[in-house]
């Protein structure tokens, strides 16, 4: 369990690190904390010829508020987000959703931008943003920003083409009930279903990650008590529910009922 | 008093309250086997492993991996052989064991080649550059599928798969079973797990053609292995010199294991001339190390009316993975005699098979055998409960063991103990009651709350001789007798009178030093500190036998009684010479404080009555000098198994009974174990601490077995659980509180009066805990029989069907159902091109080359076959691959079966897929296809949770292209911009 060999940069500006990507083609990596691409690239899962390191950029720590959204650029440490102690009141969902995110020290090093840039399926960060109607700004020889629905593209698949890097991604600071629940095996495992409630009046948003390839959102402009039962069932039948490892198709659309139900009924209880 | 079972004074337990292991273990300056230096010279190795589990292998080429720069040799299986001879098993059938294939290879991750570099980096770069060439064969990876006429057979030369098949009879089992007026039965298929120390196995060999082999490595024994060894690398035992490091991240059994890798590596140094370090990696630890058995047991019991069982009679069939391997058949007659559990039983049955299937080969593992049994031994007793109606702590009562000694059915003496009282004490301290009616409410309120019981017998010390009940007692005959448990210990002074003990233990971080150094110094009269205690093993140098090692809980009962006999010896030869100096009485003299007494004079400072035999030999009396005394001390009670095939299998036997309390998450369908109590009679406690970490850390591995830890292996033998997401030990945050309780009834047969204690609760907590989930599921399912481990997707399929798809919904008509290596699904595409352009495609391999991404070098070997090399993957994770891909069944224009293979250095897959083309009213054709493909070696084990996804994407892309290519042929750009539109991949 040995990588094979590459050459590593520390990136000293976005320009340099967007340059050495454009240069070496597609075999060249971003590292923004490492935490899932490290282990990838000792099993030799991926082999890039090139690391650009991006966490010693200028003003990439930190995230801040702009345009109704928390903006959290690149370098910004998972544990940082958490450690806001404005965030609940800002991406009330974010700060319930972080501490799931793997442990208390891979969230030390791991990044918000790079979790996204990973695009795992079953990653909490990718379905907060979706849920919220987030946005990836992508910095290539230009600036685009897209939604993050656009964004994700596949499993571990993302709009990024060579050459582009994500420079921030962008939490929209909603009011309304906001919860997430989830449930992996182990603590700090990857969820085999995440949920996220989003509610505002009458409306109701559930983001469902762990299932399909990607983030699933189902929008109801009402629902009572009457429909949700139904209403979840249908949402549960209607994804990809696959048996794996570690669970059935079977738990998985049972973990959608049952989750959905508790999450949706928690951000009613919070709006 | 024959030597052995003299009295031990009780030594001070408060004296050995601190480790003396501890302050090198938390400061980092532990030498554990990679910390320890290299010879010069020394070459690192890495292994190539087999991605299948069954096949024929035909050629290796190893020449670009020898052509890399650093690179200083690579070996097959042929060249090992000329060095190294199979391996010796317990039992005579032909297997053949070796430590690399030669022409077959029987399970994923078994070595085919070992590369030497100068380091691993560049080792596992020359990995990559060896090219196999493999003819699959069918595998079996099923207990009882391999018992089956039509199995594949592993072993052309044993002609089926069963190695061992002994039918045992005590009493008289058929007319009381048959007479019982109850039969009551449970059939049980134990999963494979394993204890997963965090140190994995390391291998540091040399080879000198005069000296021969000296060879590092964490070995925890058994030290008969040492003989295992010498064979195998074709030498006498004196010329095979054997080490252990100081220190060692855990075993918990699995470390003997590395024998393998040992000849392996003392093979390679020999061939290249050079020191051979060999550290194993995670993923190959997993892959291939050892694990526990599986086993399929139907367990019957004849009944009365009142829960007393009368008749046992067992049928076990035990899956040992592809080779009966040292030290199996061992985990199924370690338990020989103990198989009643802790209850009176006269009438047992037993027929014991050892299959071979195409899985790792099994070995040691934390509570060996006994996990198996007992989840069948207290399913049992909960099913009888459960169908007489009785109480499951009546029944369990009802047919405790109540005297001492007790001699089993099966030849076992348990030699001491009060089960009754433990069951009485634990159920009031333990505050049963109290959670009986917890459970009450639980259930009043709609919840699913349930309680279980355990009673299980844990045996100690084994006897070497119990495999040899394996052979029948004309086989055993002629091969000549074994038994005993022999423990050796060395103390010796030097001349400045300080102590030094060497033990034969290996211990794997139990604390074997401090409990030593606290004994020796109680003897002695001085500070446990002013004691060294070393644990580092050499075989060339310390006093061993062939039960030297650190495994069925010996330290406590055996390794300790050969220290105190030593110890006993050097104090009456020092209190020989300290006699005339105090009187002259030897047996008046008292050993404390530093110094040696006797009423009425000046004590003697130790240290000075100690030098004196190096400085002052000529002053001595007779008996002579006190500098070194080594003692080999085996227990009495261990015999060889008898006409009758009784056997004391151990030495000491303990006793458990747990009970606990347990709920299923009504949003998940979790376990979750909401109390749970333990009560031990390990018979004397030596250090409480230490019984109390051996307690937490079984029970911590019994939490893994009953309810997260599988090494899952898809039907085609892929292994599935290579790293710890896919293997998800438990972490301090899912282990639930423990209570322990303890009754101390002190063993009459150990010369301190302890038992074992390190593996019961991975006998008793599996089974308490599927006893309680089953009671819980009870007012909802009636009885189940359950497998472990309890996981929530088991769980939520044994509580009923989920709610119906809604007619309305848009169900995907095509779900992926991998649950592993074995991956099904289908998907359709829509093209502009008609269903004859779409054949055409599919019938010319260089377009169907041209489509796949990466493409390059293909080959048309026949007409309907091609291969290329192709790069395949998801986002980031790439891998290079030969890809052969073959045509057949072909129905021009309308279907055709696509049979592909791909092999890489990620792993390997095979697919089939069905593909039909149907014209569309308006033009156009739908290309449906289905597809059953198979994955395996790395990707297998590694990607598990996303394999399924993965599959289904990269076949989805292929055909896709297809639909492109087909729709681009005929109408440019604009109509392959409306095919990718209407793609619709399922």
């Amino acid at each position: 369990m040995k990588p094979a060999a590459f050459d590593y940069i520390r990136a000293r500006s976005l320009d340099e690190a967007t340059a050495l990507l454009r240069a070496e083609g597609g075999d060249a990596r971003i590292l923004a904390g490492g935490q899932s691409l490290m282990a990838m690239i000792n099993m030799r899962l991926v082999r890039p010829t090139l690391l650009i390191d991006v966490m010693q950029v200028p003003d990439a720590a930190t995230p801040r508020l702009e345009g109704g959204a928390l903006v959290v650029p690149l370098g910004t440490r998972q544990a940082a987000v958490l450690a806001r102690p404005t965030l609940a009141a800002e991406v009330p969902l974010l700060a319930q959703a972080l501490p799931w995110v793997g442990h208390v020290q891979t969230r030390a090093r791991g990044t918000v931008c790079g979790s996204v840039a990973h695009a795992d399926p079953s990653a909490e960060i990718p379905l907060v943003l979706a849920a919220l109607g987030g946005a990836v700004h992508i910095r290539g020889r230009k600036r685009r920003i897209v939604p993050v629905a656009e964004f994700l593209t596949g499993m571990m698949q993302t709009a990024l083409t060579d050459g582009e890097l994500i420079e921030a991604v962008s939490f929209p600071c909603h009011t309304g009930g906001q919860a997430f629940a989830e449930y992996g095996r182990r603590h700090g495992d990857f969820a085999l279903v995440a949920v996220a409630a989003v509610v505002s009046g009458p409306a109701v948003r559930l983001a469902v990650g762990g299932v399909n390839d990607t983030p699933a959102l189902r929008d109801w402009p009402a629902l009572d008590e009457a429909q949700i039962d139904d209403a979840l069932n249908d949402l549960a039948w209607s994804l990809e529910a696959r048996t794996d490892l570690h669970a059935t198709a079977r738990l998985r659309r049972d973990l959608v009922r049952r989750l959905g139900r508790h999450v949706i009924e928690r951000a009613r209880a919070c709006a | 008093m024959p030597e052995g079972e003299t009295d031990v004074a009780p030594f001070d337990k408060a004296s050995a309250s601190l480790r003396v292991e501890d302050p090198a273990l938390l400061s980092g300056r532990a030498r554990f086997i990679d910390d320890l230096p290299e010879p010069a010279g020394t070459l690192h190795a890495a292994i190539l492993r087999s991605p299948h589990a069954h096949a024929d292998l035909l050629s290796i080429d190893t020449r670009r991996a020898v052509a890399l720069p650093g690179v200083f040799a690579v070996y097959d299986g042929q060249a090992l052989a000329q060095v190294t001879d199979p391996l010796l098993v317990g039992v005579k059938v032909a297997v053949e064991a070796r430590v690399l294939a030669t022409d077959r290879v029987r399970y994923v991750g078994e070595p085919v080649a070992v590369v030497l570099a100068q380091s691993r980096y560049l080792a596992e770069d020359a990995l990559d550059l060896i090219e196999v060439r493999y003819r699959p064969r069918p595998p079996v990876t099923g207990a009882m599928a391999a018992l089956e006429a039509t199995a594949p057979v592993l072993h052309d030369g044993l002609g089926h798969n069963l190695a061992s098949d002994r039918r045992f009879a005590y009493g008289d089992p058929v007319a009381v079973m048959a007479r019982a007026p109850h039969r009551v039965s449970v059939q049980i298929d134990y999963p494979r797990n394993s204890c997963t120390p965090m140190e994995t196995y390391g291998v540091l060999a040399s080879h000198d053609p005069d000296e021969g082999f000296d060879i590092l490595a964490n070995f925890q024994g058994p030290f008969s292995i040492h003989a295992v060894l010498a064979r195998a690398l074709k030498v006498a035992g004196n010329r095979l010199r054997l080490r252990t490091p100081p220190h060692s991240g855990g075993s918990f059994g699995v470390k003997q294991g590395v024998f393998p890798s040992m000849v392996l590596m003392a093979g390679c140094a020999r061939l290249a001339g050079r020191p051979v370090k060999w550290i194993e990696d995670r993923l190959e630890h997993l892959t291939a190390s050892v694990s526990a058995t599986a086993r399929s047991t139907t367990l019957t019991a004849g009944v009365d009316a009142d829960g007393r069982i009368l008749a046992l009679d067992w049928d076990q069939v035990e899956d040992v993975g592809a080779y009966v391997r040292a030290p199996e058949p061992a985990t199924l007659y370690r338990m020989h005699g103990n198989m009643c559990g802790a209850y009176d039983i006269a009438h047992l049955a037993i027929r014991n098979r050892v299959v071979m299937t195409n899985k790792t080969p099994t070995g040691l593992n934390r509570g060996f055998g006994g996990p198996q049994v007992y989840f069948a031994l207290e399913r049992l007793t909960a099913r009888i409960a459960q169908e007489l109606g009785l109480d499951p702590v009546a029944v369990i009562r009802r047919n405790l063991v109540s005297a001492f000694p007790y001699r089993t059915a099966s030849g076992a003496v348990y030699d001491s103990g009060d089960y009754h009282r433990a069951l009485d004490l634990a159920l009031a301290d333990g505050r049963y009651d109290a959670l009986r009616a917890q459970q009450a409410q639980a259930r009043a309120e709609g919840r699913l709350f349930g309680i279980g019981h355990a009673a299980v017998v844990e045996p100690s010390v084994s006897n070497m001789g119990y495999l040899s009940t394996v052979l029948t007692p004309q086989e055993r005959a002629k091969a000549g007798p074994k038994n005993g448990a022999q423990s050796a210990a060395t103390i010796s002074v030097d001349p400045t009178g300080a102590v030094t003990v060497q033990i034969d233990s290996v211990p794997q971080g139990q604390g074997h030093q401090s409990v030593a150094a606290a004994l020796v110094a109680d003897l002695l009269g001085l500070d446990p500190a002013q004691v060294r205690v070393v644990a580092e093993f050499d075989t060339a140098k310390d006093a061993w036998s062939i039960a030297a090692g650190n495994y069925s809980s010996r330290f406590a009962a055996a390794s300790l009684g050969a220290v105190q006999l030593a110890t006993q010896r050097l104090r009456d030869r020092l209190a020989a010479i300290a006699a005339p100096m105090l009187g002259g009485d030897p047996a008046a003299l008292r050993f404390a404080d530093g110094a040696i007494s006797a009423p009425g004079h000046k004590p003697i400072p130790f240290a000075r009555v100690a030098s004196a035999s190096h400085w002052a030999p000529g002053t001595l009396p007779a008996g002579g000098a006190a500098i070194r005394e080594t003692a080999i001390w085996t227990p009495d009670p261990l015999a060889a198994p008898d006409e009758q095939d009784g056997i004391n299998s151990s030495l000491c036997h303990g006793f458990i009974f747990d009970f606990c309390g347990v709920e299923i998450d009504p949003l998940t369908h979790a376990v979750k174990v909401h109390r749970y109590v333990s009560m031990h009679d390990c018979g004397r406690i030596l250090h409480a601490g230490m019984v109390e970490g051996q307690v937490r850390g079984g029970f911590a591995h019994a939490i893994g077995a009953a309810l997260y830890e599988e090494l899952a292996y898809a039907p085609d033998g892929a292994f599935l659980a290579g790293t710890f997401a896919d293997y998800p030990v438990p972490t301090a945050h899912e282990i639930p509180p423990l209570e322990i309780l303890h009754l101390e009834t002190p063993s009459p047969v150990t010369p301190t009066g302890a038992k074992g204690v390190g593996e019961g609760n991975c006998m008793s907590t599996p089974v308490c805990i599927a006893n309680a989930v089953a009671d819980a599921l009870a007012p909802v399912t009636g009885w189940v029989e359950l497998t472990l481990p309890l996981t929530p997707a088991r769980i939520a399929d044994l509580i009923g069907p989920e709610p119906a798809a809604p007619r309305t919904s848009a169900v995907p008509r095509a779900l992926p159902q991998g649950g592993g290596g074995g991956l099904t699904g289908q998907g359709r595409a829509r093209v502009q091109a008609s269903p004859q352009q779409v054949w055409d495609i599919l019938m010319d391999p260089d377009q169907l080359a041209a489509i796949i991404p990466g493409a390059q070098g293909v080959t048309r070997p026949a007409p309907d076959r091609f291969t290329a090399e192709v790069i395949l993957g998801v986002g980031p994770v790439k891998g290079r691959y030969t890809v052969e891909v073959a045509l057949s069944d072909l129905s021009p224009p309308q279907s055709a079966v696509l049979s592909g293979r791909a092999l890489g250095a990620l792993g390997s897959g095979e697919r089939v897929g069905h593909v039909t083309l149907t014209p569309l009213p308006g033009g156009g054709t739908e290309i449906a296809y289905t597809y059953d493909a198979r994955i395996g070696g790395k990707v297998a084990a590694v990607g598990g949770r996303l394999l399924d996804g993965a599959a289904r994407m990269i076949i989805g892309q292929f055909f896709a292209a297809l639909g492109r290519r087909a729709g681009g042929q005929r109408a440019g750009w604009l109509a392959r911009l409306g095919a990718w539109l209407r793609e619709a991949t399922e």
